[in-house]
């Protein structure tokens, strides 16, 4: 029988063994459908999400939801919205009972002193430019203001065709501000003329994002084989998509048969009682998503079908770790 | 009782063997103590596949909490034994 040991060294052997247990079984909330900005492919407008319920306005009704949560098993609470900063109180409620991660466009400072050890992603959309045509302004000129320096936050950079070639100086920039960055891909969820991929763009943008890791290795959270997955779509020879996907919302799930590894995985409207198909658009083409968070977890459930080589469990471990680390289980 | 212990590891092994298609092992020659998240690589997924079939067959109810306890093939048998002596 293969088993860890048998293929791994001392060194990957000590790696594996800080993240085999963690078993980090994460769900997604809306904590508002409102939020100070308009971007242009954002899922949560593009597929009237936003509509899909009214908010919870009483606080109280959010505690009892989170501590449910909790009790559910999630050890992993991501909120998004719509900006989550709009409703600092609501954050603050995941914050003190569960590990918390809140994806934010970074226009509003959260208050550290409240929020001490919180995980922070920041979105950015590309340079300057990209960000004016598709955000409406160049958001990374506040927010690198807001949060320079702080080690719980990292920028999650949404790469679209357009920043081929130009991934370095955003890289640059990011590091100069003393921040971490995360890449994944635009699924241009509006079609916005331009940032659709090609297939020779997806295979220019893996060399890229490898040379980016290569180059900045203490800022770019990453993993070659995280950028293999995410621009070919593939697996062990298997591909992403619906019959796949383990970013699904369990009780919504109509597939047959239902893929049999699943992590119980929920993402909440903010009513707190709607449900949304999955981690992103619920319109969005799962043949073409480019989910990096499900990708992710697309890997993270089939450990042990990577146990066929000591390469192939090794990128398992990268990726883990990657993870682990842009949620805050290990330190970066 | 000795035997009845090692009657159902053989078994516990049986059914991780088959529910989780592990290659190059039988039940005889799967070691009891081998820990099965460092060295055999499960997660709590394989745990609660291997888990639903051990609960029917046994009649018993394995805690989802008490996953973390179930780190080898002797450690669910005797969860499993002693679930069927209460
Ligand atoms: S900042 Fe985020 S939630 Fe707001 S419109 Fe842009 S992508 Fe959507
Ligand atoms: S759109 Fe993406 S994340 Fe959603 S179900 Fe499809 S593949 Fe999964």
């Amino acid at each position: 029988m293969k088993t860890v040991s048998s293929l791994l060294d001392e060194h990957w052997r000590e790696r594996y063994q800080k993240i085999s247990k963690l078993n980090i079984r994460s769900s997604i909330y809306d904590i508002t459908n409102q939020c100070n900005l308009r971007c242009k492919g954002c899922f949560f407008f593009s597929s009237g999400e936003h509509k899909a319920a009214s908010e919870e306005k009483d606080i109280k009704k959010w505690e009892t939801f989170v501590d449910s949560e909790k009790q559910r098993g999630v050890n992993l609470a991501i909120l998004i919205g719509g900006e989550p900063t709009l409703h600092l109180d609501r954050v603050e409620v995941f914050y003190k009972r569960l590990p918390t991660f809140c994806a934010t466009n970074g226009l509003i400072k959260v208050p550290r002193d409240k929020f001490p050890d919180m995980m922070l992603g920041i979105s950015l959309w590309g340079d300057e430019e990209d960000e004016k045509i598709l955000r409406g302004k160049d958001t990374f000129s506040i927010s690198s203001k807001n949060y320079e320096g702080d080690p719980h936050t990292y920028y999650l950079y949404t790469i679209t065709p357009r920043q081929i070639g130009k991934t370095d100086r955003i890289i640059g920039k990011i590091q100069d501000v003393g921040l971490k960055v995360h890449m994944q891909l635009l699924s241009n969820d509006e079609g916005v003329d331009g940032f659709f991929w090609k297939p020779k763009e997806l295979s220019k943008i893996r060399q890229e994002m490898d040379t980016m890791l290569d180059k900045y290795p203490n800022t770019v959270i990453s993993s070659k084989y995280y950028h293999e997955i995410i621009t070919t779509g593939m697996m062990l020879g298997w591909s992403f998509g619906w019959k796949e996907c383990p970013s699904v919302t369990e009780p919504l799930d109509t597939r047959d048969p239902k893929p049999k590894r699943l992590i119980h995985f929920i993402r909440w409207a903010s009513d707190l009682k709607a449900m949304h198909r999955c981690c992103t658009s619920e319109t969005r083409d799962c043949s073409t998503c480019k989910d990096g968070a499900a990708h992710m977890s697309w890997v993270m459930v089939n450990k042990r079908a990577h146990m066929r080589s000591a390469k192939d469990l090794q990128n398992w471990i990268e990726i883990y770790e990657m993870f682990a680390k842009l949620y805050q289980f290990i330190p970066w | 009782m000795p035997e009845e212990i090692d009657r159902i590891i053989l078994r516990v092994a049986q059914v991780m063997i088959h529910e989780l298609k592990l290659e190059d092992v039988t039940p005889e020659t799967f070691e009891p103590d081998v820990d099965l998240v460092d060295e055999v690589g499960i997660d709590s997924m394989d745990l609660a596949t291997v888990a639903l079939v051990l609960q029917d067959e046994y009649g018993i109810r394995i805690d989802e909490d008490d996953y973390p306890k179930l780190t080898t093939v002797r450690f669910i048998s005797e969860y499993i034994q002693k679930k069927m002596d209460k």
